[in-house]
């Protein structure tokens, strides 16, 4: 398959993009949002827009009433999201918990998949348990309790949790902490007895939660998959979940990267405009070429995953790598270039470094997906 | 393209009835490359078998048309042809200059006897190229080169000095930059083609840090050249250049595939037993980056073969590739530690891990330095204002 869009995928790009830099765009949706102090860091206007789009359904299969798309066009959407700074949780909720959910049983999927389609319910991840990405590491048990299941332990960096009518967790049943075997994933509902949430505010503004579980009582219904047996749905929703962050990350750096070329072509200094500067003309040239390997990689782990292909664990993960690696680049040498009213909250282009920052953090920074590569090719 | 899967398994079938075992092992040094030419010695007779099958077939140069020694094959049959080369690690049965750069360049900008006639060689590996465009006063700044060839009639009197040409030395013939007309800059070059072995070419091997001395000073004393051997129009020489130039830095990219795409990490620490966690890791993103690199690669050919992507790209790739490169041998060096350093002992290979890092020090010279590359980015591509 050749590296680039095919012709639905062109269009899909084309009316992704035109509606994102609309109604997704950076006054109307990030600033106003943050302005107002919203709990939720996001709106749900724009959530019910992206269902009559078509997006909250993307990777759901046609039977379910979803697009039956795949991970590139999931990516696709997730683009243009970073290029706008479009606060939504398309990334968490129609990515990661609709790839968990596919793995549910058709009682499970009933329940969830109608809400996420129509844009009337919000889904969160529950997995780390720390400051880092760790998910080979899981603490939080659940012990058979009477029909079901009862809950114990600490999720950290819920994205959206407070917002989420249901959180995927994974939680373990059996064996110890560090594993691979004995993960359940459970659908747990926001209301559920037992489960707390303490909501913050982060850098870039959006909501993520402090989630204990206390006890958290659950029907064997709320089990997504097979009991013991959830690392490899797991792993599944986690590549989907990374290799989205990769897609939105190279957004955030092109964004970035536009600004930045756009002002080197209008600001003055010493009689001249700045881009005129080979100090400066050389790292532009640097970054662009440092993105555009990132959107080739980023397209390649794509297919690999659409395509079920062995190598996609070790792609994926260079993806995350990559593609957080040049982001990085584009928003702190966006900045610098910017110079003075780079610093300034005016200029968007501190939210692109900010909303970068929590992107590298997202199910896995460059160290730890580098750490991944070596591990998966043998050293 | 009927059926890619029929088409694949048709190639997979003839690959291996025809591929000599040996020509499936990993290209170790410069000898075991088939570079084809009036006077090439075949290292074994699995590298001349290997290359007669392909010629037969037109798999030297898979998608150049069939009348001109290729074997017509479509963007998607010859990724397929590629994949399938690269699933059983077979070696080119043919690697030359004639291949890489003059090929497209003439078939862009040639006549047709000039197609049928040098194209044919090339794709049967009878005459071995070599590039005259720099010169000892024209780096960087190629346009200024000053090779003169003057007007005698029915030919070109040509009188000059070029320098890095590779394997000039061993090349049959020459695609040559001459100035043939002194008022205009660029539209006062043209784009010659003649053979080395014409009196009053003489050429002078220049030793290098590495020891080795792939390229060569070339002088041009009186040489007489038909006015028949030119590609394109008179003083327009510099557009066929450019074109070339494209090419050759896709070469050197390493694009097309190979070991500049590879990781090193697992084999590294395999070989040398790596037990720095900071050199590992240093490795893990040198992999990060190979990989991305590679899948770089995919995409730029890809795109190419459909007429996608940006016209300046290859300087985007040969920029990446070559400083890539030059990581990996910085690498290579570090996790050999001392035994690195051997120059010319058997245990070393007489010295390659350190011949060969040196050389990767031209790869961000050769066609074109870095700084040229970025500079070129700036200006055709980010459109950045006077660059």
């Amino acid at each position: 398959m050749p590296l680039y869009h095919n012709d639905d995928q062109a269009m899909l790009a084309d009316s992704a993009r035109g509606f994102m830099a609309d109604e997704g765009a950076i006054a109307r949706q990030l600033r106003h949002f943050r302005d107002i102090q919203c709990k939720d860091g996001f709106g749900h206007a724009l959530w019910g827009q992206f269902a009559e789009m078509g997006f909250t359904g993307i990777l759901v299969p046609e039977a379910d009433g979803g697009l039956g798309m795949g991970h590139v066009e999931a990516g696709i959407v997730l683009e243009e999201i970073g290029r706008n700074l479009t606060p939504s949780p398309f990334l968490t909720s129609s990515v990661m918990a609709a790839t968990a959910l596919s793995a549910g049983g058709d009682e499970l999927r009933g329940r969830y998949l109608p809400g996420l389609l129509d844009g009337s319910s919000v889904y969160a991840v529950a997995i780390d348990e720390g400051p880092k990405h760790r998910p080979e590491r899981i603490k939080t048990r659940a012990e058979r309790a009477g029909n079901g299941f009862k809950l114990s332990g600490t999720k950290a960096f819920v994205v959206q949790g407070a917002s989420a009518d249901m959180l995927v967790v994974a939680a373990r049943t059996a064996g110890n902490d560090e594993d691979d075997a004995g993960i359940t994933l459970f659908a747990v509902p926001r209301d559920a007895s037992g489960l707390s949430l303490d909501s913050v505010r982060l850098v870039d503004s959006a909501m993520a939660a402090h989630v204990k579980l206390d006890n958290v009582q659950l029907d064997a219904d709320a089990v997504i998959g097979e009991v013991d047996g959830g690392r490899e749905v797991l792993n599944r929703m986690l590549s989907a979940g990374r290799i989205g962050a990769a897609a939105e990350s190279v957004g955030v750096g092109m964004g970035a990267f536009d600004m930045t070329t756009t002002y080197l072509k209008q600001r003055k200094q010493f009689g001249k405009l700045i881009g005129e500067f080979q100090s400066l003309q050389h790292r532009a040239a640097h970054l662009y070429s440092e993105l555009e390997i990132a959107r080739a990689v980023v397209i390649k782990a794509q297919q690999l995953l659409d395509g079920g292909s062995d190598k996609a664990d070790l792609m994926v993960s260079v993806a995350k790598a990559k593609a957080g690696q040049a982001a990085g680049l584009a928003v702190k040498e966006g900045v610098q270039m910017h110079g003075g009213i780079g610093m300034t909250d005016e200029y968007d282009i501190g939210l692109y470094m900010k909303r970068d920052r929590a992107l590298a953090e997202f199910m896995g920074d460059q160290y730890y997906h580098a750490q991944r590569v070596a591990v998966l090719s043998g050293y | 393209m009927s059926d890619p899967d029929a088409f694949r398994a048709e190639l997979r079938a003839w690959l291996e009835a025809n591929c000599p075992p040996e020509m499936q092992q990993p290209v170790r040094d410069e000898d075991d490359v088939c570079w084809g030419g009036r006077n090439f010695k075949f290292k074994n007779p699995a590298q001349k078998a290997w290359l007669e099958v392909c010629v037969a077939k037109g798999y030297t140069v898979p998608d150049w048309p069939v009348a001109y020694g290729g074997a017509g094959m479509t963007p998607a049959e010859a990724k397929i042809w590629r994949e399938e080369m690269q699933r059983i690690g077979a070696r080119p049965p043919l690697s030359s200059f004639g291949i890489w750069m003059l090929g497209p360049a003439l078939l862009k900008f040639g006549t047709e006897e000039q197609k049928v006639h040098y194209l044919g060689q090339v794709a049967r590996g009878e005459i071995r190229w070599c590039q005259g465009y720099s010169e000892p006063g024209s780096g960087s700044d190629l346009v200024s080169l000053q090779t003169f060839g003057e007007d005698k009639g029915d030919h070109w009197v040509v009188n000059g000095q070029k320098i890095w040409t590779s394997y000039a030395d061993k090349a049959d013939w020459i695609f040559c930059l001459v100035r043939t007309d002194k008022a205009n800059k660029y539209q006062g070059i043209s784009f010659l083609l003649f053979d080395m072995a014409s009196p009053g070419v003489s050429t002078k091997p220049i030793l290098l840090i590495s020891g080795n001395s792939p390229f060569c000073e070339t002088f041009f004393d009186n040489v007489s050249v038909p006015k028949d051997q030119i590609v394109g129009e008179l003083n327009r020489g510099w557009d066929v250049a450019k074109y070339l130039l494209g090419h050759e830095r896709e070469m050197i990219s390493g694009a097309g595939g190979g070991d500049r795409m590879n990781t090193i990490g697992a084999i590294l620490s395999r070989n040398a037993g790596v037990e720095d966690p900071l050199l590992r890791a240093e490795l893990a993103m040198f992999d990060v980056d190979a990989l991305a690199y590679g899948a770089m690669g995919e995409k730029f050919l890809d795109e190419v073969k459909v007429g996608k992507g940006h016209p300046a790209g290859s300087n985007m790739m040969k920029y990446a590739g070559t400083e890539l490169n030059k990581r990996r041998h910085e690498l290579v060096m570090a996790a050999g530690g001392t035994a690195s350093l051997e120059w010319d002992s058997a245990a070393s290979n007489g010295g390659g891990r350190a011949r060969g890092w040196l050389r990767t020090k031209a790869n961000s010279i050769e066609g074109g330095t870095s700084e040229v590359m970025l500079n070129v980015i700036a200006k055709r591509i980010l459109d950045l204002p006077g660059a």
